[in-house]
């Protein structure tokens, strides 16, 4: 008893480590984004909020913020839409082949990315369609589909059909018992989905480099500022708050998504 | 009696309708199309077209379409590019190895020791790995820098007088990077087989008068291997091909593949060679992946 009780301890630190080791590469940013100092080097030197002001004034960087939200809230809800369709075509219908239907959309997401980023670049070329944030766009939403149709699909599993037919007994046309049965009781899936994939879209900077036109989105700006030093400060602040911006909005769809899960689980006890 | 006088036209239309609407696997399939076509058009036919291109040649800005096997014989008589094949199959194979290590002791006390609360550490776990990837690099390019973190608060503590030298720019900063920047899609897999045991069997085994170690290793381990299989392969494949990491933390050294097909897209400037090095790559990887599946097919015979 005392010898099991000595292991679980160790894996506990184990446990605690390997967190510290996940987080400490992330905090970096926040830490030093507040040092009164150009150069990333300890000791710190002192407080200051002026990589926060000069943050404020860089236009630059607010077009490219903007961009980034162009390209992210759009390729989010017509991610969810198709993610929702999918998923229900996969839960709800008995479908010949639904295992390789299923791994087909998420080959995406094995594949690497830079291959993905490079035959879509060839594809707009030879059809001529210029680069844009369009095209960002319409790779971001490869990646994002498969995320929205995997949280789906963990909401939908489990779902009472009979709610559904009830509804369709009672008169509701098709139509309306989507959005007054099947979607409120989806909708914590729904609600994570959108932020998930509005996140990914936001951070994601290797698609967006080989299918971006002339007009930046804020990673691809980050990455064109990391070539000179003394904007590594700016970097920094702009970092911290992406970091912690989007820290927050995965936990909350993340929480959203499983302690809905978890909620039903327990309601069953 | 009855005044019943539909045309046979009509019938047929409107019962194909019927037929139609109470088929469950047109709706079924219909509702999946929209996304299907996406990744069709949006996967399926631009790697067709890479696979195209790679037949391609470049002539400074103009692409020669005639069909040539020129980009794939440089492949093999430059012997830099499958050097640096040959080396990010190694790092990611690395990768892959220490991340599946490091990450299964904690699925392993997420799914068995943590009682409540599973779904906040999954939560933790996961987080990071959702947060900026650009960043997560740059995050370790500060840290390992020659005036980094490590070296300035190792220097400041008085424990060194010079900074270390080898933290940045080469294979083992790729390889630390990446196993943290993929730890959770380590940790996920693992975690979804481990509690996926029944209990009662590992109950059994102890019965049984195995000890911990042994229980652990001829019953707990052989029923996770599906889910180490899976963190294995999701970490391989996407690795292999990353040009982030190596570009900002890997150095002359610790370049990659990925370095090498980008640079086809920029200042080297030659199409077909990188969608041909792409083809290579992906290639590569497939039959790496089909070694280490067989690999473990192999293993489960013996062990079986």
């Amino acid at each position: 008893m005392h010898a099991t009780k000595k292991r679980v301890n160790g894996l506990a630190v184990y446990a605690v480590l390997y967190l510290m080791f996940l987080y400490a590469p992330v905090a970096v940013l926040p830490l030093f984004s507040f040092n009164d100092s150009q150069y990333i080097t300890f000791p710190l030197k002192g407080f200051t909020l002026q990589w926060y002001k000069q943050l404020a004034q860089n236009e630059s960087i607010i077009h490219a913020f903007l961009n980034s939200l162009r390209v992210a809230i759009p390729v989010s809800i017509i991610s969810t839409i198709l993610g929702t369709f999918a998923a229900k075509a996969v839960t709800r219908y008995r479908l010949r082949g639904r295992g390789g239907l299923i791994g087909f959309i998420m080959v995406p997401l094995v594949i690497p990315e830079i291959i993905l980023g490079i035959s879509l670049l060839m594809t707009f070329s030879l059809s001529q369609i210029k680069l844009s944030l369009i095209t960002i766009g319409v790779g971001h939403l490869l990646l994002c589909v498969p995320f929205s149709m995997l949280v789906l699909i963990s909401r939908m599993e489990g779902f009472d059909r009979s709610v559904e037919e009830a509804a369709q007994d009672l008169g509701e046309n098709a139509w309306w018992t989507f959005w007054r049965v099947t979607f409120p009781i989806i909708f914590p899936g729904v609600v994570a989905s959108v932020l998930l994939t509005f996140t990914i879209s936001f951070d994601e900077f290797v698609l967006a480099f080989f299918l971006g036109g002339s007009d930046a989105t804020l990673p691809l700006h980050i990455w064109s500022q990391l070539r000179f030093p003394d904007k590594l400060p700016s970097v920094l602040a702009l970092g911290a708050i992406i970091v912690v911006v989007s820290t927050i909005v995965i936990f909350a769809a993340e929480w959203i998504r499983r302690g809905g899960v978890q909620l039903t689980k327990q309601s069953k006890i | 009696m009855s005044t019943l006088t539909t045309s046979p036209d009509r019938t047929l239309v409107e019962r194909l309708r019927i037929g139609f609407r109470k088929s469950e696997t047109a709706k079924g399939y219909t509702l999946l199309s929209p996304t299907l076509s996406i990744v069709l058009l949006g996967l399926l036919f631009p790697l067709l077209i890479l696979l195209t291109l790679s037949f391609w040649k470049q002539d400074y800005v103009d692409l020669i379409q005639t069909f040539t096997l020129t980009n794939y014989a440089d492949f093999f008589r430059k012997k830099i590019y499958y050097l640096i094949l040959y080396r990010s199959i190694r790092i990611s194979a690395f990768v892959m190895f220490v991340t599946v290590i490091l990450a299964y002791p904690l699925a392993y006390f997420i799914a068995f020791h943590v009682q409540k609360n599973k779904i906040m550490w999954i939560i933790m776990v996961t987080i990071p790995f959702w947060t900026s990837y650009l960043l997560r690099v740059f995050s370790w390019k500060v840290i390992l820098g020659y005036n980094g973190v490590i070296n300035s608060s190792l220097i400041s503590l008085g424990i060194l007088t010079e900074p270390l030298q080898f933290l940045l720019y080469n294979p083992i900063a790729v390889v630390i990077t990446l196993a943290h920047a993929w730890a959770a899609v380590a940790i996920l897999p693992i975690y979804v087989s481990l509690e996926k045991i029944d209990r009662s069997l590992i109950e059994a085994a102890r019965d049984l008068g195995e000890n911990a170690v042994m229980t652990f290793l001829r019953v707990t381990l052989p029923l996770s291997l599906p889910g180490v299989i899976a963190a294995s392969l999701l970490v391989f494949i996407p690795t292999v091909g990353d040009y982030v990491t190596p570009a900002l933390v890997g150095g002359p050294r610790g370049l990659m593949i990925g370095n090498i097909i980008q640079s086809m897209f920029g200042k080297a400037l030659n199409w077909p060679l990188g969608a041909a090095l792409s083809i290579i790559t992906m290639l590569t990887v497939s039959a790496a992946v089909c070694v280490l599946l067989g690999g473990t097919r192999l293993f489960r015979k013996k062990v079986g």
